[in-house]
C-alpha cells in the first residue's frame, strides 16, 4: 500500500482525540485488518506449493507496510489456538511491486507450531500480522559486477528474492554465479523457474547439487564450478554446516570482506552452558548484569542480586508488576511448570525461573 | 509464633494447605484449557464494545432529536461499562497476556477512565490484590475515606460517610484517580513527593485528554446538538460511575465479609492466602449478561482467587469454589445485587458509628 499522504496522516492525529485513549487504528482495524496501520497486517492471496514440504504464500500487506529490500525476512505474527506466535521467514518477491503483493517462502518444520500451519493449513483470506522487514543480507545499492551465490535447502529463498529482483531490473546486468545445493532434484525450491531463468539470460550460470548423491557441497566443488570466485563478491545462505564451511575457507583466503552470510535461526542463539556448576546463564540485556541462577529463584530475585533494574509489584505472582521481555531462552513458572520460551514474551519474573539459559530486557 | 498460636488466632488457618491445592489444580486445569474459544470471546466484547461507542457518539451528534438523544446516551453508557469492567479491568490483571497479543495486553492497554492504566494497576493489581481486606495494608478497604471494619479507628469524620458514599458514587473515576496518587502516601512519607509529581502529570496529561472527548470535542463535532450531546456524555460517565462503584463496592463490604490484622497475615502461605481471598470478598448472583456487565465481578471470590484467569472462565469454576467452601466449611458470601447493595450500605451505616 503506497505511503499514506500528509493530509491524512494529519487528520487522523485530529481523530485520535476522538478516539482517545483508543488510536484511529483500532477502529480501522475492525472495519478492515488492512487499514490498521499500529498493528500492520498482511491478508494472504494465495498459498502455492514449491516443494513436499515448502511454500509461498502470497500477502497483500496493509496500511503500515513500509517495503523491504531484496533478501530481507519478514517477521509474521500467527495465530495458533488463541496464541500468537512470531516467526521470520524470508521474503522472495521483487520489492515494491506493481500489484502491491509480497510473497515469503516457507518450509514446514516436522514438529514446528506455525511454518506447518503455514504451508498446509492456511487458506486465501488468512490475516497475520507483519513486523518490518530486516536483516543486513541484501544486495547493495551498487551492484558489483562480478557475484556468487552459495545457497544450500531453504537458504535459496532470500536469494531468490535477490535474483528475481535482479531480473527484473534494466541492464547492465552483473554476472551472476548461483551454486545450490539439495538433497534430491525433487527437493529444490524453485527448480523449474532457476532452470529456465538460465536459459532465458546469459549473465546468470546455474548449477545444481545433489547431496543425496554427491555429498556435501565443498570448497573443492565451488572452486570447480566458479574457477573465479575469489574475484567475486559472495552471498552465502543454508544450513550451518555449509556456512562454517564458506566462512572457514574465505577465511583462509582472506577473503572474508567480501562473503556475506545468512543464518536461519529457528530460535535465537542461547548463550553457552556455563562450564560448571548447578546453574543457567542468565543475562540482563539492558544493565548488561550477567549472573547464574538455578532452577527455582525467582528470576526477579537473580536480577536484583546482580544489580539490573528489575521492574516488581507484589512479588507473588498476582499485580503483573513485574512483567519483563524475554529476549531469549527458557523459564519456567514456578506455580504450574508451564515452560515458556516465545521471544519478546513477557514474563513474570517473581514467579518464574530459569529453565535453561537466557536473557531478559531488564 | 508456633503453630499452635497461629491456630488459635486464626482458626481455619490449617485449613489453607489442602484448600491450596485443590484451588491450585482448578487454575492448572483453566491455563491448560485457555484457547481459540477465550480469545474468540474478547476479541466479540472488543468488536461490540467500540461498536456501541461508535453507534453512541454517532447517535448523539443528532441528539437535538430526542429518541436520538435517548439511543445514543444508552449505547454510550453500555459502551463505557463495558471498556471500564469487562476490558479495562480484566485486561490490565494480565488476564490475556498470555495470547501473546501487543494489541490486547496488559502492559499496552489503556482505558477509559480518568486515572492512567498504569496508576491503577498499582494500587489496584499490587496493593488491593495482594493485601485484601487487610486493615493498613489494603487502602481498598475504605479508600481512606470510609471505615469499613470495627479493626479500623474511628475518628468523627466517619459520622458523614453515607453522605461522603452518596457524593462519590457518580464521580467515581475522580475519586479513584485521587486515591491512585496516593496522596495520604505522601503525607504518611510512605511515597515521595517527586514521585507524587510524575503521577500526577500523568494523571493531568489523561485526565485533559479524558475531559476534552466528552466535554469539548464531541459536543463541538455536534453543532446544533452540542448541548444535549455534553448532557449524554455528562449523563453515560455518571451512569458507568454509579455503575462500577455499586458492582466494586458490593464485592468486599456486604455484611459477612471478613477483614484481617497485620498479625493474621504473618508467615501467611499460599493456600492461606487463598483462604483470606475467598473469606474478603463476595459474590453478586446474576445472569450471564449481568456477569459481563460487571466485568465478571459478580464472580469476585473466583476473581480475587485467580485474578489472572479470563474473566470468561469464572463462572464455570464458581461452583467448583463454592463447593469447596462447603467441604471446608467456609462462608461463601454471595446474593443478588439488590441485597448485596443493601448489605453494603448497612456496612457503611454502622461503621460510621464508634464500635461494631
Amino acid at each position: 500500500m503506497p505511503a499514506v499522504p500528509a493530509l491524512v496522516r494529519g487528520l487522523l492525529t485530529a481523530v485520535s482525540w476522538l478516539t482517545s485513549p483508543l488510536t484511529p487504528d483500532d477502529y480501522l482495524g475492525l472495519v478492515n485488518p488492512l487499514l490498521d496501520a499500529r498493528f500492520p497486517v498482511g491478508r494472504v492471496t494465495a498459498v502455492s506449493p514449491e516443494t513436499a514440504d515448502v511454500g509461498t504464500l502470497t500477502l497483500r500487506p496493509g496500511r503500515g507496510w513500509s517495503g523491504h529490500r531484496a533478501g530481507q525476512y519478514l517477521p509474521v505474527d500467527v495465530e495458533v489456538g488463541g496464541v500468537w506466535h512470531w516467526r521470520t521467514y524470508s521474503l522472495t518477491s521483487v520489492p515494491g511491486r506493481e500489484d502491491g503483493l509480497l510473497t515469503i517462502t516457507v518450509k514446514a518444520a516436522p514438529d514446528g507450531t506455525v511454518s506447518p500451519r503455514l504451508v498446509h493449513r492456511t487458506f486465501p483470506g488468512a490475516v497475520l500480522r507483519l513486523g518490518p522487514a530486516q536483516g543486513e543480507f541484501v544486495l547493495p545499492d551498487q551492484l558489483p559486477p562480478r557475484i556468487l551465490m552459495v545457497t544450500a535447502g531453504s537458504g535459496i529463498t532470500p536469494v531468490m528474492g535477490m535474483l528475481r529482483t535482479l531480473m527484473s531490473h534494466r541492464t547492465p546486468h552483473p554476472d551472476v554465479v548461483l551454486v545450490h545445493s539439495a538433497p534430491r532434484a525433487r527437493d529444490v525450491v524453485f527448480r523449474s523457474e532457476l532452470h529456465m531463468a538460465r536459459r532465458q539470460v546469459d549473465w546468470l550460470d546455474y548449477y545444481e547439487h545433489h547431496s543425496r548423491q554427491h555429498g556435501r557441497l565443498a570448497p573443492e566443488d565451488l572452486g570447480r564450478l566458479c574457477p573465479d570466485w575469489r574475484e567475486r563478491e559472495t552471498w552465502a545462505c543454508g544450513p550451518a554446516g555449509l556456512l562454517d564451511t564458506v566462512e572457514d575457507h574465505w577465511g583462509h583466503e582472506g577473503l572474508a570482506e567480501r562473503l556475506h552470510v545468512e543464518r536461519f535461526r529457528l530460535t535465537p542463539v542461547l548463550p553457552p552452558e556455563p562450564d560448571a556448576g548447578p546453574g543457567y546463564r542468565v543475562l540482563f540485556t539492558r544493565t548488561g548484569a550477567e549472573s547464574t541462577a538455578d532452577a527455582t529463584t525467582p528470576l526477579l530475585v537473580v536480577g536484583e542480586s546482580a544489580g539490573a533494574a528489575m521492574p516488581y509489584g507484589c512479588r507473588r505472582g498476582v499485580c503483573f508488576g513485574c512483567l519483563t521481555p524475554l529476549t531469549y531462552g527458557r523459564v519456567r513458572d514456578l506455580r504450574t511448570g508451564e515452560v515458556q520460551e516465545r521471544t519478546g514474551q513477557m514474563i513474570q519474573t517473581c514467579v518464574s525461573a530459569a529453565a535453561g539459559p537466557l536473557a531478559l530486557d531488564a | 509464633m508456633t503453630p499452635l498460636d497461629a491456630t488459635e488466632t486464626t482458626p481455619g488457618k490449617h485449613l489453607g494447605e489442602e484448600l491450596g491445592e485443590e484451588l491450585d489444580r482448578i487454575r492448572s486445569e483453566v491455563i491448560a484449557a485457555r484457547g481459540a474459544d477465550d480469545a474468540c470471546y474478547i476479541r466479540t466484547v472488543i468488536a461490540t464494545q467500540r461498536g456501541l461507542e461508535a453507534g453512541g457518539r454517532t447517535a448523539l451528534a443528532v441528539s437535538l432529536f430526542p429518541p436520538a438523544w435517548a439511543a445514543g446516551t444508552a449505547m454510550l453508557s453500555i459502551a463505557k461499562i463495558l471498556e471500564n469492567m469487562e476490558l479495562g479491568h480484566n485486561i490490565l490483571h494480565g488476564q490475556w497476556d498470555w495470547m501473546g497479543d501487543p494489541a490486547i495486553h496488559s502492559t499496552t492497554w489503556e482505558w477509559d477512565f480518568l486515572t492512567p492504566a498504569e496508576a491503577w494497576k498499582h494500587t489496584h493489581n499490587h496493593l488491593h490484590h495482594t493485601w485484601t481486606n487487610v486493615v493498613d495494608r489494603d487502602r481498598d478497604l475504605g479508600y481512606v475515606v470510609f471505615r469499613m471494619s470495627a479493626d479500623q479507628r474511628w475518628r468523627p469524620r466517619h459520622l458523614a460517610q453515607p453522605l461522603y458514599n452518596l457524593v462519590l458514587a457518580p464521580f467515581f473515576e475522580w475519586g479513584i484517580a485521587l486515591y491512585d496518587l496516593e496522596p495520604d502516601a505522601v503525607a504518611a512519607g510512605r511515597k515521595t513527593w517527586r514521585s507524587f509529581a510524575a503521577d500526577l502529570s500523568g494523571f493531568l496529561s489523561k485526565a485533559t485528554r479524558q475531559l476534552a472527548k466528552d466535554y469539548v470535542l464531541f459536543p463541538l463535532l455536534a453543532g446544533p446538538s452540542a448541548l444535549p450531546c455534553l448532557l449524554g456524555n455528562l449523563t453515560a460517565n455518571t451512569v458507568r460511575n454509579l455503575w462500577t462503584n455499586t458492582i466494586i463496592f458490593c464485592g468486599h463490604f456486604p455484611g459477612d465479609v471478613q477483614t484481617f490484622t497485620e498479625e493474621h497475615i504473618e508467615g501467611e502461605t499460599r493456600g492461606q492466602w487463598y483462604l483470606r481471598q475467598i473469606q474478603g470478598s463476595a459474590d453478586i448472583e446474576g445472569s450471564p449478561l449481568f456477569h459481563i456487565l460487571s466485568g465478571n465481578l459478580g464472580h469476585q471470590i473466583e476473581h480475587h482467587a485467580f485474578p489472572d484467569l479470563p474473566s470468561n472462565r469464572y463462572a464455570e469454576i464458581a461452583p467448583r469454589v463454592r463447593e469447596l467452601c462447603e467441604k471446608y466449611g467456609i462462608p461463601y458470601v454471595t446474593g443478588p445485587l439488590w441485597r448485596q447493595y443493601g448489605s453494603t450500605w448497612g456496612r457503611i451505616l454502622r461503621f460510621a458509628l464508634p464500635g461494631r
